[in-house]
């Protein structure tokens, strides 16, 4: 019995339940079939990295000349940025949803061979944003550097755990 | 018959002759050690050089990358141990920390220089084009000089070298002769019609080597010049190294240079994979080094992606 044959059943909480059961099996019955399975999980964590480029977009205009600098913008945006390293992803990540199996995504399955370093090298993000939070009201010489430390931690991660364009 | 025999006997061995010829490892001239001798080195510049070079993104050893946080020694332990895959097998890069026994300690800077710009060891023999030296024979002897000092400022390894899985025929080191013979030059690639630009080349056609993954290779694993850093299948296996030629790569030379200091592309992505330790390498150099690149790269020719 195809999954699509069960999402027909009109009552939604019995579809609900119906498409559980059908993760379920296909989890077990089909990997391949998991391909489309991580959509949400995917857009999630895809989601998370545009805010917090649209805000290292702000910041980075100021410390390239693009932008003048204001105290007051660069606090909202190292603000926004270190919130989302405050955010716990568990639930982003499934085993499973690197490129190898998903589409849409370049994560790399390594990720799933030592977590404990992925969650880490997370972490350096969170630390980065926390310093930079201090640093990016108070003028652009310390904008700067904050910035470029937010910058490592994210080629620190990409590294080991994304593919490359 | 007999005559035939004879005919096609004397031809192969002719044959045999010159590729034997073709294929003997060069050899430094005595004026080349004479320049390279002259230079007084100087370490400082001599990181720069290595920085430039890349040299670390493939001698750290993969679990003792430095770690500025920890606080404690930051230089890199080159050790080696790095696997490169590739058509022909799998490469795995050596020990050239200042380790007497397991690293180069005890080479001298004319042995140095013939690994460099000949791809030659030191008991004569051919390395693998793995090692970039179609790229670093373009080195200056003052740059091979000062790298050769830096290099001696780092720490030590004691990690014994991991043998290549290559198979046969590549496995025979003597044909590499022929494969330099083909591939190997002493031409630049690119035009340089400004200080800027041949700077930028220097950087880029000498010391990066970014045409060894930007550039696809022919079926003896030969750059394909004339699709010159056009894009190619990455070396791992899973997706493309992308095409940074004018037709594909559309930032302006400010984004460029700003995306090899901090990894951030113009939309705010961070970049990923190999591309991230060539950003940390980059990132150590002088402004004026990622702007000499980012001029190069916009004046590049323009290479028509292979699947629109």
């Amino acid at each position: 019995m195809s999954a699509h044959a069960k999402k027909t059943v009109s009552r939604p909480h019995r579809a609900a339940t119906a498409c559980l059961a059908a993760a379920l099996v296909a989890s077990v019955a089909a990997p391949a079939a998991l391909a489309q399975d991580f959509g949400n999980q995917i857009k999630a964590r895809q989601g998370l990295m545009r805010v917090q480029a649209a805000n290292l977009g702000v910041l980075a205009a100021m410390v390239r000349g693009n932008a003048p600098y204001d105290a007051e913008t660069a606090r909202v945006a190292a603000a926004n940025l270190a919130a989302t390293g405050t955010i716990d992803q568990r639930f982003f990540w499934p085993e499973g949803s690197a490129l190898t199996d998903a589409e849409n995504t370049r994560a790399l399955p390594e990720i799933w061979e030592d977590y404990a370093d992925f969650v880490a090298e997370k972490e350096k993000f969170t630390a980065a944003t926390v310093a930079l939070q201090a640093a990016a009201d108070s003028g652009l010489d310390a904008l700067g550097p904050a910035l470029r430390g937010v910058g490592q931690s994210c080629g620190s991660c990409h590294e080991k755990y994304q593919q490359s364009r | 018959m007999r005559r035939f025999f004879l005919v096609m006997v004397l031809l192969l061995s002719a044959g045999g002759g010159v590729a034997w010829w073709l294929s003997t490892p060069g050899t430094l001239s005595a004026a080349e050690i004479a320049t390279l001798e002259a230079h007084r080195p100087d370490p400082a510049d001599g990181a720069r050089v290595f920085h430039a070079a890349g040299c670390a993104s493939c001698h750290t050893a993969p679990e003792a990358t430095a770690d500025a946080s920890s606080g404690g020694d930051t230089r890199p332990i080159l050790a080696g141990g790095r696997r490169l895959d590739s058509d022909f097998g799998t490469f795995v890069s050596p020990n050239i920390s200042p380790d007497p026994t397991h690293g180069l300690g005890a080479w001298s800077l004319a042995e140095f220089a013939a690994a460099m710009r000949l791809g030659v060891d030191p008991d004569g023999q051919h390395y693998y084009p793995s090692f970039p030296y179609t790229a670093y024979s373009h080195m200056t002897a003052a740059d091979i000089s000062d790298l050769w000092a830096f290099l001696q400022t780092l720490p030590p390894s004691d990690r014994g070298n991991t043998p290549n899985e290559i198979a046969f025929p590549f496995s025979i080191r003597r044909g590499i002769g022929l494969w330099k013979w083909r591939y190997k030059t002493d031409d630049w690639v690119a035009a340089a019609p400004s200080e800027t630009l041949d700077r930028g080349r220097y950087l880029v056609e000498a010391l990066g080597h970014c045409a060894e993954c930007h550039t696809p290779r022919d079926q003896f694993g030969g750059l394909v010049k004339a699709r010159w850093m056009g894009g190619a299948p990455n070396p791992s296996g899973r997706g493309r190294i992308p095409n940074i030629t004018p037709s594909a790569l559309t930032w302006s030379a400010d984004d460029i240079a700003y995306y090899l200091e901090t990894g951030f592309t113009p939309d705010y992505d961070s970049a990923g994979g190999t591309m991230a330790s060539v950003v940390r390498n980059l990132a150590q150099l002088p402004a004026s080094d990622r702007d000499a690149i980012a001029a190069y790269i916009k004046g590049l020719a323009p290479v028509a992606d292979l699947d629109g």
